[in-house]
This record gives structure tokens, C-alpha cells and sequence, in this order.
């Protein structure tokens, strides 16, 4: 063991270390978010799992036929019908990223204290500060920008499949193109993520940041029953709704006071940034938002393992 | 600049004191046993110490105040604050290059120089190391960061003999020089007395003996007594007296050991039996099963 161990690393060992450095001349927050995603696979995992699913389940329906009548370009065929499994598509990985990013963020500054590894990452030279804005980084910038490029690459190789479809049958490519606005989608789906996922939703993950960086055990719970407590509370006690209609709001986003229709597309891009960036909830909720991470950095000068 | 400077340093907890007014003055060079019982408050000390918890009282380590600074100081100090706090998902070359990120003096190549001298891959994950291997990784990121004050929190806690000796060994001949602090508490004392060079007794929270190691041969001697001496030997006030294979052994404190050296044999007592001479005559005490 000794002669080949000690023998072979020398060189390899040299370059890469001198690779390392040269990448990276100490930039802790760029390492904290990596380190996230080396921690937290699912992050980006889930997504790319939904969006291999959701190929797989387009060309099954695509080749088997079910999509055929949307696909039979004529006159009477709408573009809303052919944009469908498209908008289906955004949907199901813009939940999916919205369901980890949840997790996540409950969870991440909680996981550390219970696997004591927060001992760990304080006997290095990075604040509590980088480190908690490295942990939000996550739902609030990599998984929209993630989750956007991952369904533009499926739409886009769902477009590829179709016009392979109407190609083989005969069908005018052309009319699928010009009917389906693909590149309309993308840009309305981008707007969407920045507004609405990296903007609007900001206090959603503060909040469960705080409760993470907080909660000695059962975090999800402390997160959730204080919220529905009030809102009870408030019911019977002031038979008002208010507490309870903020909440709401703040999830089903702003276009929800604007947008009568329930269609998952049209509804996405029914509100104009005018309209969203005058909107007063938009920056009540981002003062809150950056009171509860600073009360979570805070916080986590405190915490110790459990 | 000393390394570590607390004046009248205090912790509670609700009605607890597990920090009474702890005064310290630590050097550069030194290496520091922090020796105590059980609920002494070594470990509050030494989160005090690393900025892990708050406290009362004055406290500067490098010159920093370690509870606002904390960031700042752990550039300059390193510590393993307990066997096993490595995070298991990590892999041991993203171990070495999330700590080569954030570290302005974490020397990789060193890291990865003291690795194969073990059995550690650094394609392995933590979860698939042994508990000894981990506290080796450990030790070998800690060893290449160039800090002035290491702090050790029962480093070696639950590893076998040759683990803990290594452990030691390494620390010593690859690490330690006279630039360089070390702080050390840990339950098998004598492992580490031949490394350390001063000690400080803790007791419900108070410091009870601050002392070079120096100091300590001076100034305590231990006795071997027949019974025929026992009562001249008494007269000189041994602060601490026991039974070992049938002589008694009677710890002085600055005694003169030529004195001494007529009733029987006399030696320089091990830190555990000075320990539980000064410490454990005093738990005792407060206990009440002593009069």
C-alpha cells in the first residue's frame, strides 16, 4: 500500500489543488451554495425526475395517438388546445420545485443542528450572514432559474417530438409551428419565476427559514400551526378572515386578485409588471421577508446542536 | 497580545452558574490542559472561547471578542469541538474543497499529505468512514489550516488506544510549534500530560489550580509511606493522602521535598492524582461526604 499510494498522488494532487485555487481564490458564498447542492441532490434532482417523467408520458400519449386530434392541424384546431401539455409540462416542474424548495427550506438550517454538523461549519470563517443568504439562495434564485431552464428544454424537446409527428403524418409543420408560441411561453414563464417564485414568494421561504434556524424539533409543524392558529383564532374570536386571506394570497400569488379564469397558463401571465411592482403586497412582503432573515441570522449565532 | 484573556467571565443557565468568574491569561506556545469533572463548565469555556455561546464578563481571544467575531476569528483559530460533527453526506475531496473555499489559510496539499498516510479515499463519503477515520479526517483539515489557537473538545471521545495515540503523536510532531496555541480538555489525562505545558483545574465553574507544568513539579510532591513514618508524615499536612498496595501515598503541597525524601520515597504526582487530590477533595467537600 505504502510504495503505490504514496508514490502515484503527488502530481495529480499538485495540479488539481492549484486548479482549485485558481477557480476559486476564497469566495465563501459561491462554496455555500455549492456545498447546498451537494448536501441537498434532490434540489435539482426532482425537477430533472419530473421533467423525465413527463417526456416519457407526452411521447406514450403523442405516439400512441391521444394527442393526435389537438395535433391534426386544421382550421377549427385552437391554440390553447395544442398548448396544453405544454402548459401541463411548466406546471407539474414549476410545482414540483415549489414542493422542494418547501422542504428545503424548513429543513436546512434544522438538519444542521440535529446532525450536530453546525459545529462543523462554525469552526470555519464564514458568518452566519453568508450562510444563511447562501441557504436562501436556493429557493429564491437557483430553483426558479433552474426549474425555467428545465422546462424550456422539455417544451422545446416536446416541440421537436410533435413536429416529428405531424411531420411523419403528413401534416403541415409550418401551421404547428405558427400556431404553438413556444417562444411567447418562455418568456411569460420567465416573467412568472421572476416575479412571482423569486419575488413574491421571498417571505413564504423567510418565514420558513426562521422557523428552521428556530424550531428545536417538528419544524414543518411550527411552521404551519402557528399560521393556522391565528387564522382560527381570528375566525372565532372577530369572525374575520384577514389573517387568513394574507396567507392565502401570499400563496396563490398576486395574480389572484386580478385573474377570474383557473386555466394554469393564461392565469401565470395575466398580470403586467406594471401592475405587480406597483402592487403594495409586493413590498410589504419583501420588508417582512428581510426582517425574518435577519431575525434568522441572528438566530443562528445562537443555535447550538440538538 | 496574549491568545486568550478573560476577566471575571460568567454563564448561567436559569439558576445554574456553569461559569463563576473565570480569570485566564493564555500565551502564545502553550499547550493548555482544561481539566475538570463532569458539569465543570469545560465546555462552556471553550464555546465561549469559539464564539458558540454568550456570556458575561470580558473575554478577548486574539484581541477579538469571539461572540460578535466570530467569523473573523476562526481564521485564526481552528477546533474540533467533539468527535464526529463532520457532516456524513459530505465526500472527503468536497470536504477539503468547501474548507479550501472559504479558508484563506487552509493548505490543501497538506491535508492531502496527511490522508495518505491513512486509509481514507477521498471519494469515500463520511457515512462510510469508522469513527476513528473520521476524527483522522478531522485532524487532517484541521492540521492544514495554519491557525494560532487550536481548540480541542474531547477530541479523541470514543476512539480506541491506538486512534487516540496517533491522534496525539500527529498533533505534536506535524503541528505544534511555538507560534502556535493549543487547548486541549479531554477525560483520559494520562494520555496527555507528557504533552501538555500548563493545566487548569475547573470546578463548578471556578477555576481551581492554574499552573505550569514546571510549576507543578516544584511545587507538589507525592509520597510513599510505610506505616511506621504515617505519623510524621501526617505532621508535614499532606493535602491529600490514599491507600495503594499497601503504603499510603500523601500528596504536599510545597513541602520540601529533601524533608520528604527521609520519610519515603517521593515522586512528582500524575495530573490525575493532583486532580482528584485538589478537585476531588473539593467536590467532595461541597458534597458534604467529607468533614
Amino acid at each position: 500500500m505504502n510504495t503505490s499510494s504514496n508514490a502515484m498522488p503527488d502530481s495529480p494532487v499538485e495540479s488539481r489543488q492549484t486548479a482549485a485555487t485558481a477557480l476559486s481564490p476564497n469566495r465563501p458564498f459561491v462554496w455555500c451554495v455549492r456545498r447546498e447542492l451537494w448536501e441537498n441532490r434532490s434540489v435539482y434532482l426532482a425537477p430533472l425526475a419530473v421533467a423525465g417523467v413527463l417526456m416519457f408520458g407526452f411521447i406514450l400519449s403523442a405516439t400512441a395517438g391521444i394527442w393526435e386530434s389537438h395535433l391534426r392541424i386544421d382550421a377549427t384546431a385552437t391554440p390553447d388546445k395544442l398548448a396544453d401539455p405544454y402548459g401541463f409540462a411548466a406546471a407539474f416542474i414549476l410545482g414540483t420545485a415549489f414542493i422542494v424548495s418547501f422542504f428545503y427550506s424548513i429543513d436546512c438550517l434544522y438538519g444542521e443542528r440535529r446532525d450536530r454538523s453546525i459545529l462543523f461549519w462554525k469552526s470555519l470563517p464564514v458568518s452566519d450572514l453568508t450562510t444563511v443568504l447562501s441557504k436562501a439562495v436556493i429557493p429564491l434564485v437557483f430553483l426558479p432559474l433552474f426549474s425555467f431552464a428545465v422546462t424550456v428544454v422539455v417544451q422545446y424537446l416536446m416541440l421537436l417530438y410533435s413536429t416529428l409527428v405531424v411531420a411523419a403524418s403528413g401534416q403541415s409543420v409550418a401551421m404547428l409551428w405558427s400556431k404553438l408560441h413556444l417562444f411567447q411561453m418562455s418568456s411569460g414563464l420567465l416573467f412568472h419565476l421572476l416575479t412571482v417564485h423569486m419575488l413574491w414568494y421571498t417571505p413564504i421561504y423567510a418565514w420558513l427559514l426562521l422557523v428552521s434556524a428556530w424550531a428545536r424539533r417538528a419544524p414543518i409543524l411550527w411552521a404551519v400551526l402557528p399560521l393556522a392558529g391565528i387564522g382560527i383564532f381570528e375566525r372565532f374570536t372577530f369572525h374575520t378572515t384577514y389573517f387568513a386571506n394574507v396567507v392565502l394570497h401570499r400563496f396563490s400569488g398576486p395574480e389572484s386578485t386580478h385573474a377570474a379564469g383557473h386555466d394554469s397558463m393564461s392565469s401565470m401571465f395575466s398580470i403586467d409588471a406594471a401592475t405587480f411592482f406597483s402592487a403594495p403586497g409586493l413590498w410589504i412582503g419583501l420588508v417582512v421577508a428581510a426582517i425574518l432573515l435577519a431575525a434568522a441570522v441572528r438566530l443562528r449565532r445562537y443555535r447550538e446542536p440538538i | 497580545m496574549s491568545v486568550i484573556e478573560a476577566r471575571g467571565l460568567r454563564k448561567s443557565f436559569g439558576a445554574t452558574h456553569a461559569l463563576d468568574g473565570i480569570d485566564l491569561r493564555v500565551e502564545d506556545g502553550r499547550i493548555l490542559g482544561l481539566i475538570g469533572p463532569n458539569g465543570a463548565g469545560k465546555t462552556t469555556a471553550l464555546n465561549a472561547i469559539l464564539g458558540l455561546t454568550s456570556f458575561q464578563g470580558d473575554l478577548r481571544v486574539l484581541g477579538r471578542n469571539p461572540w460578535t467575531e466570530r467569523d473573523l476569528l476562526m481564521r485564526d483559530v481552528s477546533f474540533i469541538a467533539d468527535v464526529a460533527v463532520l457532516p456524513r453526506w459530505i465526500r472527503v475531496s468536497n470536504a477539503l474543497d468547501y474548507v479550501g473555499g472559504v479558508h484563506p489559510r487552509f493548505d490543501r496539499a497538506q491535508a492531502e499529505r496527511f490522508l495518505t498516510r491513512t486509509s481514507i479515499r477521498s471519494t469515500s463519503k463520511v457515512r462510510e468512514l469508522s469513527k476513528g477515520m473520521v476524527a483522522q479526517l478531522h485532524l487532517a483539515i484541521v492540521m492544514a489550516i495554519d491557525a494560532r489557537l487550536l481548540v480541542l473538545d474531547e477530541p479523541t471521545l470514543g476512539l480506541d488506544i491506538l486512534y487516540r495515540k496517533q491522534f496525539y503523536d500527529s498533533l505534536l510532531n506535524d503541528y505544534f510549534d511555538r507560534n502556535r496555541t493549543i487547548v486541549v480538555t479531554t477525560h483520559q489525562v494520562e494520555e496527555i500530560q507528557d504533552v501538555l505545558t500548563d493545566v487548569v483545574f475547573i470546578d463548578r465553574g471556578r477555576i481551581v489550580l492554574v499552573s505550569s507544568m514546571e510549576e507543578i513539579e516544584s511545587r507538589f510532591t507525592e509520597s510513599l509511606v510505610s506505616p511506621a513514618n504515617l505519623d510524621a508524615a501526617r505532621a508535614l499536612k499532606p493535602i491529600y493522602e490514599r491507600q495503594s498496595l499497601g503504603r499510603s501515598v500523601l500528596l504536599f503541597d510545597r513541602v520540601d521535598r529533601t524533608r520528604l525524601a527521609a520519610i519515603g520515597d517521593v515522586r512528582t504526582p500524575s495530573i490525575a492524582d493532583l486532580f482528584v487530590a485538589v478537585v476531588g477533595g473539593r467536590s467532595a467537600q461541597a458534597q458534604g461526604l467529607v468533614q
